[in-house]
């Protein structure tokens, strides 16, 4: 890896620490009862409304469908994804110091590994949240259920839920991105 | 019984009246200066979801409440409840906000509001506070904004009918209160006395309040000003050169107590008092005046436990403009004026010369001169009275009949409305002549033009608040709404735009700039900032509690449930004080509590607030509870069951909702 590459790469594992701050998935809803909307962020290590009692609330119309309640604490990925990324970044800075191509190859495979299994995760929670409901819920429509999309926009009953990647997960791309290049650019490590 | 001649008779007499009524009344529509219709409903049309872009804020009068209207659209917003019990929502029933209606006559459930007046900075309405006088016991409230509540009301010892009240200083120093209705009072301690109502002359007296407003808006009684036994009428303090001064019309000079209508009508002139009162706070702050027993309650909210609280205050400080001259003087104003307006220049006083054939308006410049030369042309009771011919700028001709009240639009206009010939006029500050005038249907009391009365009007448009309803609407009986036309003043002619009936008896208003009020919106309240000591912040701290024959239930309400709904152990014999939390915290989601055979009202509990309702019940049985708020699809199945068992049951105490 040349100067410049190693640059590239401090950069790309610098910029994850982004996702330390800013969401990486947002879900917004919208309903004739909420007019400026409601939404939640989806963060490494929390869940938030958009507005500070947007969580509460969703929960509080969930509990029609008889959905569990989204309870931040009872997430154990949001414990465990702070230490990933954090691995990611210290372990990015690492092979940006040593310059090895294969370190980072193993790397970015398995940076890519990880954004699948997150997204995989995602899409099972999203299951869970949306089919395992109540039986006992005030509102049971048969044959619906009431997952939320994984990217993209769908009705469910009054609300229409658009979900979407948010800023961390963008530049989490762009780290992936910039990793890629410098891989692509970089010849072969010698021995 | 009439005979058929007699009939014959009548129906000849009535044919000149009819010709009389028929000229009087002909053709109103067609003789409104109405804007082509089109035109005018484009000027009102505010699109479905839009919004206004003022707030009116007009006296509800005797139904003692602050009604909101958007203008120009006319749409009732919001009613504030301040002087009268509110059923609807439970103020002035439930032990929160009881408090704020105590008096030193005990609680008083109902007042006649008639002046609301916006908290100013700089001369200018700053959307912080409205204030609102009580006419009947005498008081002054203060409405947030934010909330858009009641927030503090003080009661005015020494006087009685607060009609001149609450017009603010430039920067809400001060906020004024006056004796409509002089009384006797002891010479030392100023309380009223048990003496023959003939010896007016000798023993009533009046007096001026000025009230210190705080930073947080917290009111006290700074000082009264001891005056002749006059009725004191309205009030508007100056600005610009005139800012430390506040002026007071009055009438019946004549000190007349009984039959006023003609005997209060006699002198060719009364008075408008000019109050230096920068001096006469400089001379309280000093020392000066007289520190005398008076016990006057000041009930406030306490924002941190949501409630009200009272409290009793001992004394007040008395000034005597004979032990202290210059801060008052008289300016004689014919006829028994009504409404004294300051321009927005600070420079000119107008008098609402009821019953004069012209429009007073005094010179702030010459009444300083006057002072200074000594131009008096006698005194009363110790007070200067001013020589009218040095301080009177112009008497404006042709002002229409029975003027009261006059509005600035802030472009070198002044609009007064005329009781009797039913009409505002609208004349120049500079010729001090009328250049237009419009009908108004029927008989305008007081008009408002947002910021009329500040030192930057909004002069776009101008709302009449008439007296007299008549048939402008469709009929509901005897009792009508009275009427609010919104009247177009942008254009060299008036145009009447639109037509609209207010709740309760309109009598003052303001109007603001809507998003100086908007950006200050409360939308509901953090639960984690409720620090009532009978809050619950979670169904797991539910609970009923006895203590003797009071039982206390601590409960929350949150879609679609009351937590606990099903309580035992009630007998007949106690009083249950149901403390419900709304845990909700999202906007527009109030929950209701109501009980059969509570003895009150509702409650209406907005997010994140505690409100406590009384019941006694009287009767052995299982009875409902319920949310009277459709909050949410399952409204329907909000409810719970109190059982009541006979007086020394053995049925414990018991609550929940189920497994």
């Amino acid at each position: 890896m040349k100067k410049t590459g190693k640059y590239i790469m401090a950069i790309a594992a610098l910029l994850l620490g982004f996702v330390f701050i800013t969401p990486i998935w947002t879900i917004d809803m919208e309903a004739p009862q909420y007019p400026e909307g409601i939404g939640m962020e989806i963060s490494i290590n929390k869940i938030e409304g958009k507005s500070k009692q947007d969580l509460q609330n969703i929960n509080g119309l969930n509990h029609y469908i008889g959905m569990k309640p989204i309870t931040p604490e009872s997430i154990p990925e949001l414990k465990i994804m702070p230490w990933i990324f954090g691995f990611l970044i210290v372990s990015g800075l690492g092979i940006a110091v040593w310059g090895n191509r294969t370190a980072l190859l193993f790397w970015i495979i398995l940076f890519i590994l990880l954004a699948i299994a997150g997204l995989v995760d995602f899409y099972l929670w999203g299951y869970d949240y949306g089919h395992n409901l109540d039986p006992n819920a005030a509102i049971k429509i048969p044959g619906m259920t009431y997952q939320p999309p994984l990217i993209g926009s769908k009705q469910l009953l009054n609300i229409n839920a658009t979900s979407l990647p948010g800023f961390g997960f963008y530049v989490s791309l762009l780290s992936m991105g910039l990793a890629t290049y410098v891989y692509w650019r970089s010849k072969p490590d010698t021995k | 019984m009439q005979t058929k001649k007699q009939n014959k008779r009548l129906l000849w007499w009535s044919i000149p009246l009819i010709a009389v009524l028929g000229i009087t009344l002909y053709g109103c529509p067609s003789q409104q200066n109405l804007a082509g219709s089109s035109d005018a409903a484009q000027k009102v049309y505010v699109a479905p979801g839009e919004h206004d872009e003022f707030y009116g804020l007009f006296s509800g009068g005797y139904s003692g409440q602050l009604t909101t209207y958007g203008l120009p659209s006319g749409r009732h917003l919001y009613t504030i409840p301040v002087f009268s019990q509110a059923p609807v929502s439970g103020y002035g029933y439930s032990e929160e906000t009881k408090p704020m209606l105590q008096t030193t006559h005990g609680f008083i459930p109902w007042d006649d509001a008639h002046h609301p007046e916006l908290s100013q900075t700089d001369g200018v309405p700053d959307g912080r506070w409205v204030f609102i006088n009580a006419n009947n016991t005498p008081r002054v409230a203060r409405i947030d904004l934010g909330n858009f509540q009641t927030a503090e009301i003080i009661e005015i010892p020494n006087a009685a009918g607060n009609h001149a009240s609450p017009f603010v200083t430039v920067n809400t120093e001060y906020i004024s209160a006056a004796t409509r209705f002089s009384v006797p009072m002891d010479e030392n301690t100023l309380e009223n006395e048990d003496v023959a109502i003939s010896s007016y002359a000798e023993n009533f007296k009046g007096t001026l309040s000025f009230i210190k407003i705080g930073e947080e808006g917290e009111m006290s009684i700074d000082f009264q000003i001891l005056v002749p036994g006059f009725n004191y009428d309205l009030s508007h303090a100056g600005k610009g050169p005139s800012e430390d001064w506040a002026f007071f019309t009055s009438y019946n000079t004549e000190e007349a107590h009984t039959l006023l209508e003609v005997n209060a009508s006699r002198n060719d002139k009364d008075f408008i008092a000019a109050v230096n009162w920068r001096r006469a706070a400089e001379l309280v702050a000093n020392g000066e005046g007289r520190e005398i027993p008076a016990e006057h309650y000041r009930n406030y909210i306490d924002h941190d436990e949501h409630r009200a609280k009272s409290e009793l205050i001992e004394t007040v400080t008395v000034l005597d403009p004979t032990e202290n001259p210059g801060i008052i003087y008289y300016l004689p104003t014919p006829k028994s004026p009504h409404g004294v307006d300051v321009d927005p220049s600070g420079r000119y006083i107008v008098g609402g010369g009821k019953l004069s054939s012209v429009l007073p308006v005094h010179s702030f410049e010459k009444m300083i001169q006057a002072i200074e030369n000594e131009d008096f042309e006698g005194e009363v009771d110790g007070i200067p009275v001013l020589n009218y011919d040095s301080v009177i700028q112009a008497e404006v001709e042709n002002a229409g009949i029975g003027t009261l009240h006059t509005e600035f639009d802030g472009n070198g206009y002044a609009y007064t409305t005329a009781f009797i010939s039913s009409e505002i006029v609208k004349w120049s500050l500079e010729t001090f002549e009328v250049v237009d005038r419009i009908d108004t249907y029927y008989s305008p009391g007081h008009l408002m033009i947002p910021g009329g009365d500040s030192r930057q009007p909004a002069g776009k448009y101008l709302v009449a608040l008439n007296k007299i309803t008549k048939d402008r609407y469709l009929p509901t009986g005897p009792e009508l709404f009275h009427s609010a036309q919104l009247i177009d003043i942008s254009g060299d002619k008036m145009e009447l735009l639109l037509d609209f009936p207010t709740d309760g008896e309109p009598h003052y208003a303001q109007g603001i700039a809507a998003d100086i009020v908007k950006e200050r919106q409360v939308r509901f309240y953090p639960l984690e900032e409720n620090n009532h000591p009978d809050a619950v912040k979670s169904e797991a701290d539910t609970r009923v509690v006895r203590e003797g024959n009071e039982v206390h239930v601590y409960m929350t309400t949150i879609r679609s449930h009351f937590a606990p709904d099903n309580i035992e152990g009630i007998q007949v014999g106690d009083k249950v004080y149901f403390h419900v939390t709304n845990l909700e915290q999202d906007w527009d989601v109030p929950h209701g509590f109501a009980m059969l055979g509570a003895q009150n009202a509702e409650l209406l509990v907005m997010p994140g607030e505690t409100r406590t309702l009384t019941w006694e019940p009287k009767k052995v049985g299982v009875f409902p509870f319920y949310c009277t708020d459709f909050c949410s699809a399952l409204h329907q199945e909000m409810q719970g069951y109190v059982r009541v068992s006979p007086s020394g049951s053995d049925v414990p105490i018991s609550y929940g909702t189920g497994d």
